[in-house]
């Protein structure tokens, strides 16, 4: 039997348009603030991980790896990126999760990061659209909005979806990120004013998708014996899958349906031994609001065809049976895109703990988490239970 | 004989109309449109240009030829607006017709007549047997400087023709040319915009090629105005071939199916070919056609067409010039400035 | 070393050019843009060049508003998956049409145009769009 690992410390940097702090600020920020919460020592910490997917367009530094290690004063340690589109803090997740159950490693910082800020519109609408196949979309004029239009557009028409119900997850992700002092957008929104948003492919409008951030989160993870000698309640990865799709969306079997996200949720249900019942909070990734529907349907919680109609039932706000997004999502939490899915990890296990004060699901014990990169050609579950 | 095997055409989608452009420079619209003959005229998209045009036309042809494109040996795409300075536009549309890469091509610039002068070419080509067919294309994306008289009728659009000796659906009896060094219209290498002589484009420049070259091929063929059924002249406006009509005494139902600018405007290198191409989509074999275009600098060819009874086999296969005419959208000023990059911000 | 984009677009020339894509012998399954490797059958699969008629319908769209610099004159533009009528789907402009117009289910047809430029001192991109098909007189 391997061993278990655990999380014992999260960090994050405030997301936002972070005029003021650089690429390596808020990454240092976020390392920090885990290293504290874990109240760990520096040289505790064996390796460094991060989740990254553009810092060199985006900022023009690459080698992230050695840059945390070096500005975190963390000495020789082995350190280096990777990259799974907006997955990438998913993989990073992920990829500490593997080195220490196969023992390689003991105490790990895992940092996501991305500073987008700092490029202009169509720099960061170009380095956005390399997530998904750029040479046979993007090139031909499909922004990334437009492809999850094509993903509305369908939804609507097979399922009958209404532009209302896209609204509605807006509309409760931004209520949910009124309680998260780390959020972009810590504030609600009226259901009219995102169906009065302007238009970036229609049906997708401004309020239905995720912001340009800037933002960093770190987790320090460990194994359990280690775990042990910090904290008497860590939560621990039950399970972390992974599955691919066809990197462009119109290779895919049925553009409505991530392949990727329903295998590799149900493979890390079956590795946890849970039933989706049994999951009491959910962060997904929801870069648009159509995302936050198609994902609910495709782990479980609705029934195809039924997530919107889901949100509209209230199922999935806080106190609902199955509450998405108590962080406020991609959508109002902000998506600075490699922080992404560490960020997600540090919501659950501040539920799990009990952290989580404004928007705590009571008595949370187990938490999924689905990152997605692209249009869904990546999709990375963890389960999280304390 | 060598003739004419096959031919397609194609004009963009948008129009403006000659009032429209009034409006904008305090002119009056009805009395300009009337005055020029030329009530509307089409614009590209922003997403078109010659290479664009010539492909859609080449693409018709082929199709209308039902040819093998691997048998064309040479393209010459004649145009004074190519994309490029330097680079043919010739090869983008060999790739994309699938005739590469055992073929000749070369750009053509002359005004208002690269086009024609490609026919040319391509005829003494496949008549010298160094080629089996050739193309020749006729495309502008002409632009005119704003508020000058030119940009009332400086349109887009675009011919190619298929020269080859089997089985044409109308041969070319004869061709000859009138050329001179007279400078009515140039555009200087960097210059976004031509400049013309105005009034000297008249007289010792349009009329005196395009009727000096008529009268030389009635001469050498040895036929009068009443051995043809339709005339042809190059289209600056809606002016210029009616008054070369008169001049020559041509009726004037022999010279009216060919006035294609008074919709599309002048479409430069395809415009003469256009009025061709019109008069190819509705002859009935047998009947005979007279042509000369005009290029600016200054030339004429002259060419006349016999229709053959192959003609028949092909009709129904492509859009015809009716086609494209009356599949339209109208733009405003605004619209046209933005599509045509006179908005210089846009970049 | 080369400029920027040159090498790139002119590798893939001829399928953006004509749609040129690749069918597997094997299972008959169609394929664009051309795949190295046949998904379903892999080393069993046999795969030849194969130029797409060009025809399909629309499958899903999108009106794109908000669009990069290089897209900014055409806004607002129509981007759509287009079914072809072999089976295989891909990503294009539709033109020729207004937004307001476009389907899901419409019939279209390939056409050629620029794509993009690469700044104004650049290479300009050309490929595939799809438009309505065209009234033609005379066919039936």
């Amino acid at each position: 039997m391997s061993r278990r690992v655990a999380i014992i410390g999260v960090g994050m940097s405030e997301f936002g348009e972070l005029w003021d702090k650089s690429l390596r600020d808020i990454t240092l920020e976020a390392g920090m603030y885990s290293i504290f919460d874990a109240e760990i020592s520096g040289s505790e910490i064996d390796a460094i991980i991060i989740g990254n997917m553009s810092a060199g367009r985006f900022t023009g530094q690459e080698h992230l790896g050695a840059l945390a290690a070096d500005m975190g004063g963390l000495g020789n340690i082995p350190a280096y990126s990777v990259e799974a589109a907006c997955a990438s803090g998913g993989a990073a997740v992920r990829h500490a999760y593997m080195a220490i159950k196969s023992g390689e490693h003991d105490a790990m910082m895992v940092l996501g990061c991305e500073k987008m800020s700092d490029v202009n519109q169509t720099e960061a609408m170009k380095t956005i659209s390399v997530a998904s196949d750029w040479e046979w979309e993007g090139l031909f004029g499909a922004t990334f909005p437009a492809l999850y239009a094509f993903i509305a557009r369908r939804h609507m028409m097979e399922y009958g979806t209404t532009e209302e119900m896209l609204a509605q997850v807006a509309v409760k992700n931004h209520a949910n990120a009124a309680h998260n002092p780390w959020a972009q957008f810590q504030r609600p929104v009226p259901i009219e004013f995102v169906m009065g948003s302007g238009m970036l492919a229609d049906p997708i409008r401004v309020l239905h998708s995720s912001p340009i951030s800037d933002g960093a989160a770190g987790l320090i993870m460990c194994d359990e014996k280690t775990a042990k000698k910090y904290t008497d309640t860590p939560i621990y990865i039950e399970s972390s899958t992974q599955a691919s799709d066809t990197l462009a969306l119109h290779d895919r079997r049925d553009i409505c349906t991530a392949d990727a996200v329903v295998h590799s949720s149900k493979s890390a249900l079956k590795k946890a031994g849970l039933k989706i019942e049994d999951i009491d909070v959910f962060e997904l990734h929801d870069s648009f609001t159509i995302s936050e529907i198609m994902l609910t349907e495709d782990v479980g919680i609705a029934e195809k065809g039924k997530g919107g109609q889901v949100v509209l039932d209230g199922l999935t706000e806080i106190g609902g049976q199955f509450p998405v997004n108590t962080s406020g999502g991609l959508k109002a939490r902000g998506h600075p895109i490699g922080a992404t899915g560490v960020a997600q990890i540090v919501e659950l296990a501040l539920q799990l703990r009990g952290d989580c004060e404004g928007r705590q699901v009571e008595g949370a014990e187990k938490g999924l988490a689905v990152n997605i990169g692209g249009t869904g050609a990546t999709s990375i579950v963890h389960i999280l239970g304390r | 004989m060598v003739g004419i095997i096959g031919y397609g055409v194609y004009i963009p989608r948008y129009r403006i109309k000659t009032e429209e452009i009034a409006d904008v420079w305090g002119d009056n619209g009805p009395q300009m449109a009337r005055g020029l003959g030329v009530f509307e005229k089409s614009v590209p998209g922003p997403d078109e240009d010659v290479a664009t045009i010539s492909v859609e036309a080449a693409r018709n042809a082929i199709k209308y030829a039902g040819i093998d494109p691997r048998d064309i040996g040479a393209v010459y795409v004649g145009s004074e607006s190519h994309p490029y300075a330097v680079k043919p536009t010739g090869t983008i549309v060999a790739e994309a017709i699938g005739c590469t890469p055992y073929l000749t091509a070369a750009d053509y610039e002359f005004a208002c007549k690269a086009g024609t002068a490609a026919i040319q070419t391509t005829m003494g080509l496949t008549q010298s047997k160094m080629i089996k067919i050739g193309l020749a294309i006729g495309s502008d994306t002409a632009q005119g400087r704003p508020g000058d008289a030119l940009e009332y009728s400086a349109a887009a659009g675009g011919v190619a023709v298929l020269i080859g000796e089997d089985n044409p659906v109308a041969t070319i009896e004869e061709t000859l040319s009138f050329t001179t060094d007279t400078p009515d219209f140039w555009r200087r290498e960097g210059e976004d915009f031509p400049s013309h002589g105005a009034r000297f484009t008249g007289e010792p420049a349009y009329f005196r090629h395009v009727g000096e070259a008529a009268k030389a091929m009635l001469k050498k063929t040895d036929t009068t105005i009443d051995d043809y059924d339709y005339f042809v002249f190059h289209m600056p406006n809606g002016k210029f071939p009616v008054n070369m009509g008169k001049q020559l005494k041509v009726p004037k139902e022999k010279l009216e199916d060919s006035l294609v600018v008074r919709q599309i405007g002048n479409t430069y290198s395809g415009s003469a070919m256009m009025g061709m191409a019109r008069i190819l989509d509705i002859a009935k074999p047998g009947e005979k056609i007279f042509m000369v275009s005009y290029g600016s600098g200054a030339g004429s060819d002259a060419f006349v067409l016999k229709v053959e009874e192959e003609i028949l086999k092909h009709r129904g296969e492509v859009p015809t010039v009716d086609d494209f005419i009356e599949r339209k959208t109208y733009v405003s000023y605004a619209v046209y400035a933005k599509y045509r990059r006179k908005i210089k911000a846009l970049g | 070393m080369a400029e920027h984009g040159v090498a790139n677009i002119w590798r893939k020339q001829k399928s953006m050019y004509s749609i040129i894509g690749s069918k597997c012998t094997t299972c008959g399954e169609h394929y664009f843009p051309p795949r190295p490797v046949c998904p379903t059958c892999r080393r069993k699969g046999q795969l030849e060049e194969y130029q797409f008629k060009g025809l399909g319908k629309i499958h899903t769209f999108a009106v794109v508003r908000q669009a990069p610099e290089d897209f900014k004159r055409q806004v607002p533009y129509v981007v759509a998956q287009v079914e072809l009528d072999e089976g295989a789907r891909l990503t294009a402009q539709i033109v020729n049409i207004e937004p307001e117009n476009v389907e899901i289910g419409m019939r279209v047809r390939s056409c050629f145009r620029k794509i993009t430029e690469y700044g104004q001192g650049g290479i300009i991109v050309y490929g595939y769009k799809f438009e309505p098909t065209m009234k033609v007189t005379g066919h039936d």
